[in-house]
């Protein structure tokens, strides 16, 4: 299939992004167009302007720098599940996006404001409490994933904003992120995700943050699991117990498919809170 | 010869332009002045046709014409050229493009031409139409209930037909008798091939010899010519050629003539502009052929030793909103003939209610009736061996026809008077069971039972009916296919001893051009370089009916083997000739004529070719050239078989089922690449896994169709299958003179129950029998809690 | 609203005038002829369209024209260097890793980048990385034989 057409621009600057933005009624910004695209060429989507940000030089690479990781809006999947210096939950997590094709063009910012119910890194962003720089006309601002994301495909990002970068902190000796999927066998995407960073002290847990997306129309925290987890040695069988706590936080909107309906997604949700929680264990060492 | 050509694996001479990008597929051929056309298709799976409003999409710029069926109502509705035998058929097939009504979502109702593909996709979405909604039924079995939606008013109850075979009383008598009756409902859910290319079409139209040219997507173009001319446009066939360039792949989707491919011819005539259409993705999904979608109530008797005496079976057939070229034939003829497998069973009876519904068309899909006749016979066997508590492979072996037996005639009236040609079913699972180490996989999965872990092994023995068919067995006094399946060839030695082979069939993938090449060579006993082989357009090919059901060696190779036999003949002649020898004192071996006893007074194919080209010195009364065309129409099928197993675990936490390995005996009589059969066996073993575990064409109820893309619809990746494990055994084939029986479809037909019966052996300490394709996680895991979570 | 595009393909520049909607894999196809890329889908799956932009494999259905500006391209077409088969070509020639041959260009495009990434990958790691391409005639088996056989005739 084949979009629909569109006035196209090309940004060179963040600054210029957000102004082009502006001027345009109802233009969408472009990165590696692994979301958007598809959609256009299904002409679901028809987006009558089209910012370019894909050459800001800016939004590229990821830095590390006093106990943060700074990267950059436009960093690939495949960069990511590449890099050595992110949480080794976040590099698992990009590694599992799409496939290999995909992960070369689709980008992190992308797959942040896409917001999609079924797409995998932002599950783990919550769960690693990252931080969404974002720029827009009026400045910068910074705001929590787990505030970003508001409803399925929709987030906190307003008309005329960029987001530009995500930060998360380095991963500390003692603590251990993964993340754990159940793939639909088609597309690809999470029909359950399960992200776990756990923090291990004196072989108990310290911290935990457990979040699950596929689920629910949006990413959820699943702190019945997580105050389940803090305070406990954590060995199979207390993990399977406190996976068992998914269902206090899953409430009644769990989605289904032809694939997985809500039933079958629910009970797999603490069989993957299980496999994510023991493997961020193991790499809390 | 001191190495045969015929049986070695030499590499494919197609693939040098398919690795390099040269090869050329239907989308890349580009004509000058070429416009395009995109078709707009009904969102409703049943509804009337208002009226249709094209006035804003004409006005788009870069847009050359957009038209309605109204514009086409000179056009008859497209033939159904296989109709099931000896019965009624109440047949409704698709126009070029729909006029008053719409029976599934996809079908075609307008089209654009345009400068470009974007300018018409643009415009097809600003055609207005309007539609009155009508109920819709998707099930076969709901539609075929009193109260259900109707369809069209020829078939009462949406029954097309009611076919059925074998003997009934007999049937029911034997199950009456039986010390066991086991009974099953059994569904063979819908599957879509998707080929990785879609369908596509271009047509250019000459006003002055009143010409088309049609190259098309199409696993057998001399049919399409012929449906085409004579049943659509009416005009001498000579007024049309029809050209397959490289197909991507069709499955059995690409045999059928499609309105889109007559819509194109036609628009050429009317546009003036040479017109390329190729569906989407999307549209290959709602309009190109579905297959499989049956619904069967099986009972089966049998005595307490495990010896079946009688199998009842009654199908659902569901054949979607109209029929495509073939579909009445694929689950009548190709289904319930076949329902004896490998089995001594001495009473059948089959009755099959074809049935339409709101859906995509149904037609033959890979295997094409036989993978649903063999499941149900081999998910049979383990049901029959659960219940008296046998060894599944025992319980086969015992109800086996031995190997003595052949020719042998199933059950009354099931093969219709054919016979299986040979067969030697023990040897394929002995060597299967000796492969996989069966006892000792029998003691592991004990041990792992022990620990909680579930795994199982699945057997399937499995038969096929190959290389169709008789002309008379198969045609319209039988069978009810309204034509003959004999296959062609025609061979020509140049005066240089260089071979050119034109067939008939159409390969799309499976690699003619070099199996017949090595048919050639070795028969001629020349080198495998000088041999060319032609195929897939109607100038300069023989007529032949094409490429599907695993005939093209099987009857398409016999038909080059036979012209060999011609050339040779001649060959001797114009030999001794030139040795002035007595035609009695020559034979011809290794690519030469010689004189008996004196092999080195010889003159070579390549001389004797020189001579009967140049014609200077021929015996008298002899026509030049080394030239003859063959038209072969076999006695009889032939009937590869084999046994596949498949070893899994199953997660009883998750439902997710993993092959462990998969190991596949097979017998396709002599073989010619063992390369290229072996590859033809990998991908149909994919396939076939692909529907025990994740196919699925999902209809909602409203008619429209949820998988409707590879989102959707879960084809496999890499992976999810496993490295396959073959062996083979070689039993000829008594039919044809190449020993050849069939190897296209067989991985197919075997695996899906092998996989099916594995799943169910590893959940058989939970009590669990039965569970419908495809077994997603999400099935067993649900059969796994509803069956009490014991064990 | 057409924009001038400059992309080098197989090693030679083009500069093309095109709508901004056009994808790169039609403007590989129709404007520089070059029909060994297909199209086998239109939601991203298939990977039929696989081509190399800046030395990673990309799907060039989902990849608009105007996003490869100034990119460098790779087709199936410039794989083979002087007359030489690449040994993915070799290989999946020799393997019989293909059928009918449509997914091949895709595919032996994939490899090269799984390759690229990992020099003596195991068949798993073949098998995931080809999660991105379909092929419905192999069966992936000989595929997965034929990348084995190109990875160690590169290493060597």
């Amino acid at each position: 299939m084949y979009p629909f057409n569109f006035e196209y621009h090309k940004a060179s600057s963040v600054s210029e992004a957000i102004s082009l933005l502006n001027q345009h009624d109802g233009a969408k910004v472009l990165a590696g167009g692994h979301s958007l695209i598809p959609a256009m060429k299904l002409r679901l989507s028809d987006p009558g302007v089209l910012i370019d940000i894909g050459k800001i030089d800016d939004l590229h690479g990821i830095n590390a720098s006093k106990g943060a990781v700074t990267i950059g809006g436009l960093t690939t999947h495949s960069d990511l599940a590449a890099s050595i210096v992110v949480p080794i939950g976040l590099s698992e997590t990009a590694g599992t996006v799409g496939d290999q094709q995909v992960r070369n063009r689709g980008t992190i910012g992308g797959s942040v404001v896409h917001a999609d119910p079924a797409a995998d890194l932002p599950t783990m962003l919550v769960a690693l409490r990252a931080s969404f720089h974002i720029s827009g006309p009026t400045g910068n601002r910074t705001v929590s994933a787990e505030d970003f994301f508001t409803g399925m495909f929709e987030t906190d990002l307003e008309d005329g904003e960029i987001l530009t970068a995500v930060e998360v902190a380095d991963e500390q000796s003692g603590t251990g992120s993964a993340y754990s999927k159940l793939f639909n066998p088609a597309s690809g995407y999470a029909m359950v995700g399960v992200a776990a960073v756990v923090t291990v002290a004196s072989g108990k847990c310290t911290e935990a943050s457990v979040v699950l997306g596929g689920l629910t129309p949006s990413v959820m925290v699943a702190s019945s699991v997580a105050d389940s987890l803090v305070g406990v040695k954590l060995e199979e069988t207390s993990i399977a117990a406190a996976a068992e706590a998914v269902q206090n936080d899953l409430g009644s909107d769990v989605l289904g498919d032809i694939h997985a309906s809500a039933d079958y997604r629910r009970a797999m949700a603490p069989v993957y809170v299980r496999r994510a929680v023991a493997a961020a264990v193991e790499r809390a060492g | 010869m001191a190495t045969r050509i015929f049986g070695s694996s030499i590499k494919r001479r197609e693939d040098p332009k398919l690795i390099t990008g040269e090869a050329q597929y239907l989308e890349d051929i580009q004509l000058h002045g070429m416009v395009h056309a995109a078709v707009l298709r009904s969102p409703y799976a049943h509804a009337n046709i208002r009226s249709i409003n094209v006035e804003e999409a004409k006005a788009v710029d870069g847009v050359i014409g957009v038209f309605t069926g109204k514009d086409f109502e000179e056009l008859p509705a497209l033939p159904c050229a296989w109709q099931a035998g000896g019965v009624d058929n109440n047949a409704n097939t698709p126009r070029v493009l729909e006029i008053e009504r719409v029976t599934f979502t996809g079908a075609a109702v307008a089209v654009v031409v345009a400068e470009n593909r974007y300018i018409a996709q643009d415009a097809v979405g600003l055609i207005e139409v309007d539609y009155e909604p009508l109920p819709v039924v998707v099930d076969a079995e709901e539609a075929s209930q009193k109260g259900a939606p109707q369809l069209h008013e020829n078939a009462p109850g949406n029954i097309c037909m009611d076919w059925a075979c074998g003997q009934e009383e007999g049937t029911e008598a034997a199950l009456e008798e039986a010390d066991v009756v086991v009974k099953q409902r059994i569904k063979n859910q819908r599957l879509i091939p998707t080929p990785l290319e879609p369908r596509g079409a271009i047509a250019q139209y000459s006003p002055a010899s009143e010409e088309y040219t049609v190259w098309m997507t199409s696993q057998a173009p001399h049919v399409m010519r012929l449906l085409m001319t004579a049943f659509v446009f009416g005009i001498p066939e000579t007024k049309m050629r029809v050209i397959s360039p490289h197909v991507g792949g069709g499955f059995g989707s690409k045999i059928f003539l499609y309105p889109e491919y007559c819509l194109v011819a036609a628009l050429a005539k009317k546009v003036g502009r040479p017109i390329k259409w190729m569906e989407t993705r999307g549209e290959n999904y709602v309009a190109t052929t579905h297959g499989r979608d049956h619904i069967s109530d099986i009972e089966v008797g049998v005595k307490r030793d495990g010896t079946v005496t009688a199998l009842k079976v009654k199908t659902y057939a569901n054949l979607g909103g109209i029929l495509s070229t073939i579909a009445p034939g694929i689950p009548t003829t190709l289904y319930g003939r076949m329902l004896s497998g490998v089995y001594k069973i001495p009473n059948i009876y089959c009755q099959v209610l074809g049935v339409y519904t709101n859906t995509a068309m149904v037609d033959a899909y890979r295997g094409a009736g036989r993978p649903e006749a063999t499941y149900l016979v081999e998910r049979v066997m383990d049901l029959v061996a659960n219940e008296l508590k046998m060894d599944p492979s025992e319980l086969r072996r015992k109800n086996f026809i031995p190997a003595d037996a052949f020719p042998y005639e199933p059950a009354d009236d099931i093969l219709a008077g054919l016979k299986y040609d040979s067969g030697n079913y023990e040897a394929v699972l002995d060597r299967a069971l000796e492969v996989t180490d069966y006892k000792a996989f029998r003691q592991e999965q004990e041990k792992a039972r022990e620990s909680g872990r579930y795994l199982g092994v699945g057997f399937s023995s499995y038969i096929e009916v190959c290389g169709v068919a008789p002309s008379a067995w198969v045609g319209v006094g039988g069978q009810g296919w309204g034509a003959g399946l004999w296959e062609s060839a025609n061979v020509r030695v140049h005066l240089t001893g260089q071979v050119v082979v034109t067939t008939g069939t159409q390969p799309h993938g499976q690699g003619h051009e070099t199996t017949v090449a090595q048919v050639v060579a070795d028969e001629l006993g020349i080198p495998f370089e000088d041999v060319i082989v032609q195929h897939s357009d109607t100038l300069g090919t023989p007529f032949g009916y094409g490429t599907y059901g695993s005939r093209s060696a099987a009857v398409g190779a016999v038909a080059v083997y036979n012209s060999l036999q011609r050339i040779k003949d001649k060959a001797k002649l114009i030999g001794a000739h030139m040795l002035e020898a007595s035609i009695d004192d020559v034979i011809y071996e290794d690519g030469k004529v010689h004189v008996k006893g004196a092999p080195t007074e010889s003159k070579t194919i390549q001389e004797i070719a020189g001579q009967a080209a140049l014609a200077y010195d021929l015996p008298e009364g002899m026509e030049a050239f080394l030239d003859d065309t063959a038209y072969y129409d076999p006695p009889n099928c032939t009937f590869p078989f084999g046994t596949h197993m498949c070893m899994v675990e199953v997660d009883r936490h998750t439902g997710q089922v993993d092959i462990q390995r998969y190991v596949a005996v097979d017998d396709v009589g002599r073989v010619i690449n063992p390369m290229i059969v072996d590859g033809q066996v990998h991908g149909g073993i994919a396939q076939g896994v692909a529907q025990a575990l994740w196919e699925h064409g999902v209809y909602d109820e409203s008619g429209q169709l949820v998988s409707g893309s590879l989102l959707d619809y879960a084809i496999p990746k890499a992976s999810f299958l496993p490295s396959f494990e073959l062996d083979r055994t070689e039993t000829p084939s008594p039919v044809n003179p190449l020993g050849v029986k069939g190897a296209g479809e067989a991985g197919t037909i075997a695996s899906t129950p092998a996989v099916v019966n594995a799943v169910m052996d590893a959940l058989s300490p939970l009590g669990i029998t039965h569970i419908d394709m495809p077994l997603t996680a999400e099935r067993v895991w649900q059969a796994v809690q509803q069956n009490g979570n014991g064990g | 609203m057409s924009r001038n595009v400059t992309v080098t393909v197989n090693q030679s520049e083009h500069t093309c005038e095109v709508e901004p909607r056009l994808l790169l894999v039609h403007l590989l196809r129709e404007n520089l002829g070059l029909t060994g890329t297909n199209i086998g889908c239109d939601t991203s799956q298939c990977g039929s369209c696989t081509v190399l932009m800046d030395g990673q494999a990309v799907k060039s259905c989902t990849v608009l024209a105007v996003q490869a500006d100034e990119a460098n391209i790779t087709t199936i077409e410039g794989l083979a260097q002087e007359g030489e088969l690449h040994p993915l070509q070799e290989s999946f020639w020799e393997k019989h890793g293909l059928q009918c041959g449509f997914c091949t260009p895709g595919m032996i495009m994939t490899a090269h980048d799984l390759l690229s990434r990992n020099p003596d990958p195991t068949d798993t790691e073949i098998r995931h990385g080809l999660d991105g391409n379909l092929c419905r005639c192999t069966g992936y088996h000989n595929i997965v034989t034929a990348i084995q056989a190109a990875a160690s005739s590169i290493r060597s």
